[in-house]
């Protein structure tokens, strides 16, 4: 049975979803629903499979040959892990933020045109417009303004990992993914994202990778409870913290193993 | 006698022998730490050394003709009036005509062996363009001249002449008879020695650039070409660029491949299909024949300008990937 | 222009073609750099394995229009790379250990492993002068040991560098483990760190082989050749390369045929040291 919260439209639908890097079975039969508009939150000890589901949603495995899909992952009633399935397309639909800033090596306007060039043809003054939008959905726009020829990699860590999110944001997908997003950073710059997060959920389907129970709790509706390449449990973020209906759950969110 | 003073002499003894011991090491560190040292120096020394030695070789050319040398064309034995102009533009025409081919060719190359190939070819493919590198010169050269020349000669040259030797402007580039040797025959194969240096320089910064800032392209829907053009390359260009300077200086340098293609005349020509001549050509060609101070000294002089500029084009090439690595170094 | 992020793209396809044209050349060029090397290989064998008869190691070079073989070169080769290898190795090892074990990242530890990175694509025919300069115009004679020399000079500068690489891959702890249990310094490098680096250091010293077998430049000054044979290493000596870049160059047929034996048999030795060294560095690594 997949695991479905009610009342909410399910974005994107997973099905007995099974991993594997060569011999290793890292995702057993995972079934779940992410909702539509919602934040969702992946939690559980490293090695638990997070992220590692978190990356079947835009196939970033099939960068590396060894690593295979088995099941289905359906969004808007149509199966990724199809070989007929575009890759550059369902990317173009699904950004990604990572565990560490990726600014790419050129300036902070190229870096958020980059990607809105890839599938629109936008004259000087929409790319700017553009450009300055996705700035302000990041909350980055008041403090890089005046530098937007300026290299990205000169940003500190925090307004780097925002670049990186205006730059998911520019080119309008449906879903973010957001794995780990605030290891690297510190305090002040992760509760700038965790604020950013939750008024980019409106607009979007936010899936969020974190080791941090706290994180998890604030900015999240949904919460998946992973362990050992299961699905322990998934349900209400309020539920699943104050309720678990698991011991192993329980055990994790109270601190005993991590 | 008591046991007492037997033990007591023992352990003197035994003492005395481990402050020998100890001794000996303390020596034998000293020792060994300034011998290796020496050789250190040695190698130190040893650029120096050959800079100093082509200077006195040269000076009996280098007073007599000064820094008129460098630009004149004359290279006149009976006379013994000799100017370095042909050989240094031959060494550096030939040199750019092998980048412009090994360029596209070592990046294409470590484009596939980075992002390509399946990971049980990569090793074996890169230890045979690294074969190129092992060929010894002679026998590119011997290639060059017997196998390579003649159809170059029947076939590609008037082709060249056919389309771009019509052309205006380049077209005197590609003018007069085709010969099958002559500086665009020793710029090809050139182009071809320098290939697994290059490239294996490209593969080896590809290789640095993060997984993660590669991954982070490929979320937002760039192809692969979009991937390593737009962001591996900027991302390492410093090192692509020491890799080309690599490339360049083991260009600049190569003899015995250029030898014999070159076609070794004394003559300036516009045309990339008329022989000329190198510097290490001008050398391995004519030094052992030259006969009278001042002939001899030209061609020390030559060999001169020529480790100068590949000295700096290689010095060139290790403080860009030293820039590199201190790069990556700081940030992981 | 706003396009759907559908296959109909107008610039999704055309960037897809790209990639497809791009990618496509990419392994191009792989098969271009793998054809002149297969072109190499299949002409020396056709026309080596003619000349690759006992006679090639049994007779002497010929004068013109006679028969003969290239014993005197052979023997000369391996005279000088042989020197060149025992000359060089040695130099090579001392100053890489101190690069690698004391002095690590000082000023000069730093510049002598920047001067050696040069040294090691300095034009070989420069080396070859150098020889000439410091050597041969002074004792007045072209000799063997002259060509010992500059070979030695080009194998320092690749096992300097291996044996800096390779030491430096020691991990500490064992040298820890070694000066806990009492053992000085100098010990420890030469029984220790030498041993664990081993590999490392011995295909550099193949490389170096392989490099020096099939240097021409730096011998034309220095060793010259000599058309007898001699194992007289004050001569003037016979060795392949010269030889065969004097028969390749000649009009004799008779020379250009052991030209090609003499460029095959290189070329197989060489490739064979290098085939050898990387197998033995993959295999430790």
């Amino acid at each position: 049975m997949p695991l479905t919260p009610k009342t909410t439209t399910p974005k994107i639908s997973v099905r007995n979803l099974n991993f594997y890097y060569g011999e290793f079975h890292a995702l057993k039969n995972i079934s779940l629903d992410v909702p539509e508009h919602r934040v969702t939150a992946f939690i559980g000890p490293s090695g638990c499979g997070k992220s590692t589901l978190l990356r079947t949603f835009n196939r970033m495995y099939d960068l590396y040959p060894k690593q295979r899909a088995e099941g289905s992952i359906e969004m808007d009633g149509e199966n990724l892990l199809t070989t007929k399935q575009d890759i550059s397309l369902l990317r173009s639909k699904i950004g990604m933020v990572f565990q560490k800033p990726t600014p790419f090596p050129m300036s902070i306007y190229d870096n958020i045109a980059f990607g809105v060039r890839l599938f629109e043809k936008l004259n000087r003054a929409e790319m700017e417009e553009r450009v300055e939008w996705a700035l302000h959905k990041a909350a980055l726009w008041d403090e890089v303004k005046d530098k937007l020829d300026q290299s990205g990699l000169s940003l500190s860590g925090g307004q780097q990992q925002r670049l990186c999110i205006a730059r998911g944001v520019a080119v309008k997908p449906e879903v973010l993914l957001l794995d780990e997003p605030t290891s690297a950073l510190d305090p002040i710059s992760t509760a700038k994202i965790e604020e950013l997060v939750a008024e980019l959920k409106s607009d979007y389907t936010i899936v969020i990778v974190t080791h941090n129970m706290q994180q998890a709790a604030r900015v999240s509706d949904y919460t998946a409870f992973m362990y050992l390449g299961e699905l322990m449990e998934f349900g209400d973020t309020d539920t699943i913290f104050t309720n678990p209906a698991q011991k192993h759950t329980e055990d994790y969110i109270t601190g005993r193993y991590g | 006698m008591s046991v007492n003073t037997h033990e007591l002499v023992e352990r003197q003894a035994q003492a005395a022998s481990d402050r020998a011991t100890s001794w000996r090491n303390t020596v034998m560190d000293g020792l060994f730490r300034n011998l290796t040292r020496l050789f250190a120096l040695l190698v130190l020394c040893l650029l120096a050394a050959i800079f100093v030695s082509l200077v006195i070789g040269g000076w009996t050319a280098i007073e007599k003709f000064g820094p008129r040398f460098l630009v004149t064309e004359e290279w006149n034995p009976v006379t013994e009036d000799f100017g370095a102009l042909v050989p240094i533009y031959g060494t550096l025409v030939t040199s750019l005509i092998a980048l412009l081919i090994a360029l596209p060719v070592s990046f294409g190359i470590a484009l596939f062996l980075t992002e390509l190939a399946p990971t049980w070819l990569r090793r074996p493919l890169g230890m045979a363009i690294e074969l190129l590198a092992a060929i010894p010169s002679i026998i590119y050269g011997m290639w060059g001249l017997f196998v390579f020349a003649p159809v170059f000669q029947r076939y590609a040259e008037p082709a060249i002449k056919a389309t771009l030797g019509n052309l205006p402007g380049v077209g005197a580039l590609f003018s007069g008879p085709p010969m099958g040797i002559g500086m665009l025959t020793a710029g090809i194969i050139l182009g071809i020695m320098v290939i697994p240096f290059i490239a294996a320089v490209m593969r080896d910064v590809f290789e640095l650039a993060p997984p993660m800032l590669k991954e982070s392209a490929h979320a937002l829907g760039a192809t692969t070409w979009e991937v390593v053009w737009k962001v591996v390359l900027p991302y390492t260009k410093i090192g692509v660029v020491g890799g080309v300077m690599l490339g360049l200086g083991r260009a600049l340098g190569e003899t015995m491949a250029v030898t014999f293609v070159i076609g070794n005349a004394h003559e300036l020509s516009l045309s990339l299909l008329a022989p000329g001549n190198s510097i290490a050509s001008a050398l391995a060609n004519e030094f052992t024949e030259a006969v009278g101070d001042i002939y001899a000294s030209a061609l020390i002089e030559l060999g001169l300008i020529l480790f100068l500029i590949t000295s700096i084009v290689l010095a060139l090439s290790k403080l860009l990937l030293a820039r590199l690595a201190k790069r990556e170094g700081t940030q992981t | 222009m706003s396009y759907a992020k559908t296959a109909e793209n107008p610039i999704y396809r055309r960037r897809r073609r790209t990639n497809v044209l791009m990618l496509s050349l990419s392994s191009g060029t792989v098969v271009f750099g793998l054809f002149w090397l297969a072109w190499i290989l299949i002409v020396l064998l056709m026309e080596g394995t003619d000349s690759l008869r006992p006679a090639l190691f049994s007779e002497s070079t010929p004068p013109p229009g006679a028969a003969g073989g290239l014993a005197n070169a052979i023997v000369g080769s391996l005279l000088m790379v042989g020197f060149g290898t025992l000359i060089g190795t040695p130099v090579g090892i001392f100053a890489g250990t101190y690069l690698a074990e004391y002095g690590k990242t000082s000023v000069l530890a730093r510049a002598t492993r920047f001067i050696n990175d040069v040294l090691l694509s300095a034009p070989s025919i420069v080396i070859g002068l150098f020889i000439y300069a410091v050597y041969v115009a002074k004792v007045k004679h072209f000799s063997g040991w002259a060509g010992s020399l500059a070979l030695a000079i080009i194998v320092v500068p690749v096992v300097v560098r291996t044996t800096d690489d390779m030491l430096r891959l020691v991990p500490n702890s064992l040298r820890e483990a070694a000066v806990a249990l009492g053992c000085p310094q100098w010990k420890m490098i030469t029984a220790i760190c030498y041993r664990a680096a081993r590999a490392g250091i011995g295909t550099g010293v193949l490389l170096a082989i392989a490099r020096i077998s099939g240097e021409t430049a730096p011998l034309l000054f220095t060793a010259l050749n000599n058309q007898f044979f001699s194992t007289d290493m004050n001569q003037p000596m016979a060795n392949l390369p010269v030889v065969i870049f004097q028969f390749a160059m000649s009009p004799y047929d008779e020379w250009h045929r052991l030209a090609w034996g003499g460029a095959a048999l290189i070329t197989l030795s060489v490739l064979g040291l290098n085939i050898l060294a990387r197998t033995l560095l993959a295999r430790k690594t």
